[in-house]
């Protein structure tokens, strides 16, 4: 039986894209309908312009799918295929196995050989709907880079809460009441579970470190096996912030420790970016009215969660001894 | 040359697919449908099948990998039966819309609740709707044979909608029948690989799925509508192609001895078979009773039932499946509605029998077609045949 490549050897001799060689390939190209200031879109097209071509795309239901696709117009400039809401990853595992065992019995021209598959979804598509797609097309290894663009609610349908939500915050499925704060509960942990998965190369990015996110892409695409990374996406319109906040906030998440950088190479974990002097918390979630209505009792717990996290973080990447 | 063994229908569907050559069977184990999925498992392990076998978490990410792989350009197969069909029953209706070649083999089982593993029309049923050409098969034989022509049928790019091959659960996927097996050779001759018209080809971008807004909604539906329609003379042709071919004929819409006959017994599936049997009986005693037997259920050949409709008086209409609260079985409904307004339509007996897994014998299908002038003099709609009472 042939042995696989784990990841750090498939990145042995990877050569980082720096600020001067950006490349100037474009999956997602003009006319799309997003909203002005999306965070999202910006991410998505930082990340396959790293993928690079040949390349095939299956979006799941969601606002990257529905602005890029009001049949007859199209803002895609590779193959892209929209299934459903909750089966993304399920459609590239079809995909990726079907191309496969045409290559291997020359019904594909071997030029073809080398295609990457990626799949995108949101938050909602990836942590809550189409976690049960997503867990089996990892488990079973498929050759294929999965991209949640985490918005951190079910934005496209108005707003509401999804999962990936985090504390606190204001959705229209959780709103603050007499008798509510909010969201209720945690944000579920992904790029864990996808650690937990196995999966050879699963990383966090934010477009604000567009180079950082980029370098992630391309590795994810050259690992052999399934590849996950969890983009962190500023949508204005959900989140209630101002329309040109969403590369200030991709900064501030990182320097508050709220969205940490880091990588999981073969179980491996990495921290892409240290936060050594972390802003409060509180500077992070004043610039977006989903959290307005929190007080300094809720504001000082969120505070103290983004803190355990990242010790734990720190932990599991071996920067610290103990938990 | 083509040989005859005796093989488990089951066994038969999967050496079909081997035998089209598929390159990705995506599928998801559920009684009845498991020896099909086992049995290509064991094929593509042995290097008998050089496919991919994705051993998918669900059916619903079965049918979503295998419109993956057709829009790669792959040939596809999967297979299913009862609450798995229904789990599917979201993406099923995208293939079609996005007219993805496939072929799907369904072991059909009931629907819970009860949970019941037993045979009846109730899974596919639920999908009538979803735009899949969706054929019968009422032994081994055809299994094997109208599986290898759905491959035929679903790649015509003239078709391009995926098919449905259904098989009653247990009393057909498990019976062991002399079964004739064509060589790879005549199959390859008769089904040469697919040349999909559209695939996700990396140098040749195309968008797949887009939002159909209202402006378009409507006629893209049409679309499809037109295109199921259209694909009957095209279902025909290559199963006049396989006759000429291996030599065993099948047609959309199957009579016997309906010269003479008043009465006609209406049957899908592999009742069929015992339906006849009674049929033949019932003759020989001089009665006058012929069969009429629906093995394309869609797009259903309307002209060919009115044609063999309008030989009898009286037919008496047998449904493995119930519309709840509605008018009874869904195929004496639609008949029903194919008859009305036509000059000379025969009257139509309904009945439903045989849910879940309950045997209907000879005895039962010739106390239906006697019963039948009574229900229709009562005014009743149909009748629960052989329902315990209270």
């Amino acid at each position: 039986m042939a042995t696989k490549q784990s990841a750090a050897e498939a990145l042995q001799d990877f050569e980082k894209i720096s600020p001067k060689s950006l490349p100037a390939f474009e999956a997602l190209v003009h006319g799309h309908r997003a909203c002005q200031g999306c965070g999202e879109v910006l991410a998505m097209r930082q990340a396959l312009k790293a993928i690079g071509e040949p390349l095939i795309v299956a979006s799941a239901t969601g606002c990257m799918e529905i602005i890029t696709s009001p049949y007859p117009h199209t803002a895609w400039a590779v193959p892209w295929i929209h299934v459903a809401f909750e089966n993304a990853a399920a459609v590239a595992s079809g995909i990726e196995a079907g191309r496969k065992a045409m290559l291997r019995k020359g019904k594909l021209d071997q030029k073809e050989a080398g295609t990457k598959v990626v799949a995108i979804a949101g938050d909602g598509g990836t942590a809550d709907i189409g976690i049960q797609a997503l867990s089996g097309a990892m488990e079973r290894g498929h050759n294929m880079v999965y991209i949640c663009l985490d918005n951190e609610a079910y934005m496209n349908t108005g707003i509401q809460r999804s999962s990936s939500t985090p504390f606190g915050a204001n959705t229209t499925t959780s709103p603050p009441g007499e008798v509510s704060f909010g969201q209720s509960t945690e944000k579920k942990d992904m790029a864990a579970i996808m650690a937990a998965h196995g999966v050879p190369y699963v990383a966090t990015a934010s477009p604000f470190y567009y180079v950082d996110l980029m370098n992630k892409a391309r590795k994810a695409s050259l690992v052999p096996g399934p590849a996950y990374l969890h983009i962190y996406s500023p949508c204005p319109t959900g989140w209630r912030s101002a329309p040109d906040s969403a590369v200030s906030l991709s900064k501030l998440a990182v320097e508050t420790k709220v969205f940490p950088l880091y990588e999981v190479i073969d179980g491996q974990y990495f921290i892409s970016r240290k936060v050594k002097k972390p802003k409060p918390v509180e500077e992070y979630l004043k610039l977006q009215r989903r959290f307005s209505h929190l007080n300094p009792a809720q504001i000082a717990h969120i505070q103290a969660e983004v803190d355990r996290k990242y010790e734990r973080l720190l932990y599991l990447a071996g920067e610290v001894p103990e938990e | 040359m083509a040989q005859r063994v005796g093989l488990e229908s089951s066994l038969a569907c999967s050496e079909a697919v081997r035998l089209a050559d598929a390159d990705v069977i995506a599928a998801y184990p559920i009684t009845p449908q498991t020896h099909i999925v086992e049995h290509l498992s064991e094929l593509v392990a042995d290097g008998h099948l050089d496919a991919e076998f994705v051993p998918v978490e669900s059916e619903h990410s079965a049918m979503s990998a295998c419109i993956g792989s057709a829009a790669a350009g792959a040939r596809t197969f999967t297979a299913t039966s009862s609450q798995g069909l229904a789990l599917m029953s979201e993406v099923l209706y995208i293939a079609s819309g996005m007219r993805m070649p496939m072929v799907m083999a369904v072991a059909n089982r009931a629907l819970s609740a009860p949970i019941s593993i037993w045979n009846d029309h109730s899974d596919v049923m639920s999908v009538r709707d979803c735009g899949w050409i969706q054929l019968f098969c009422e032994n081994g034989q055809e299994v094997m044979d109208l599986t290898i022509a759905a491959f035929k049928i679903t790649e015509d790019p003239r078709v391009m909608l995926p098919v449905m091959v259904n098989m009653d659960g247990f009393t057909l996927t498990h019976v062991i029948e002399p079964i004739f097996i064509p060589t790879p050779e005549e199959v390859k001759a008769y089904l040469p690989p697919f040349k999909p018209r559209f695939r996700l080809d990396p140098f040749k971008p195309m968008t797949f799925g887009a939002v159909g807004v209202p402006e378009v909604y409507t006629e893209h539906r049409l679309q499809l509508q037109d295109a199921i329609l259209a694909s009957q003379p095209v279902i025909e042709e290559h199963l006049a192609g396989f006759a000429k071919a291996f030599g065993r004929t099948y047609q959309p819409i199957e009579t016997h001895g309906l010269d003479g006959a008043e009465t006609a017994i209406v049957t899908m599936g592999s009742i069929g078979e015992t339906a006849l049997t009674a049929v033949e009986e019932m003759q020989a005693a001089g009665e006058k009773v012929g069969q009429i037997r629906i093995r394309l259920w869609r797009p259903f050949p309307f002209d060919r039932f009115l044609e063999a409709a309008s030989k009898v008086k009286t037919l008496v209409i047998i449904d493995r499946a119930l519309s709840f609260g509605g008018a009874g079985g869904p195929v004496a409904t639609e008949l029903r509605a194919i008859l009305t307004n036509k000059p000379g339509a025969p009257k139509t007996a309904s009945f439903i029998a045989g849910l879940g897994g309950r045997d209907v014998t000879r005895e039962d299908f010739k106390e239906m077609i006697r019963s039948a002038p009574e229900q229709l003099a009562s005014g009743r709609s149909f009748d629960f045949y052989g329902a315990m009472e209270g």
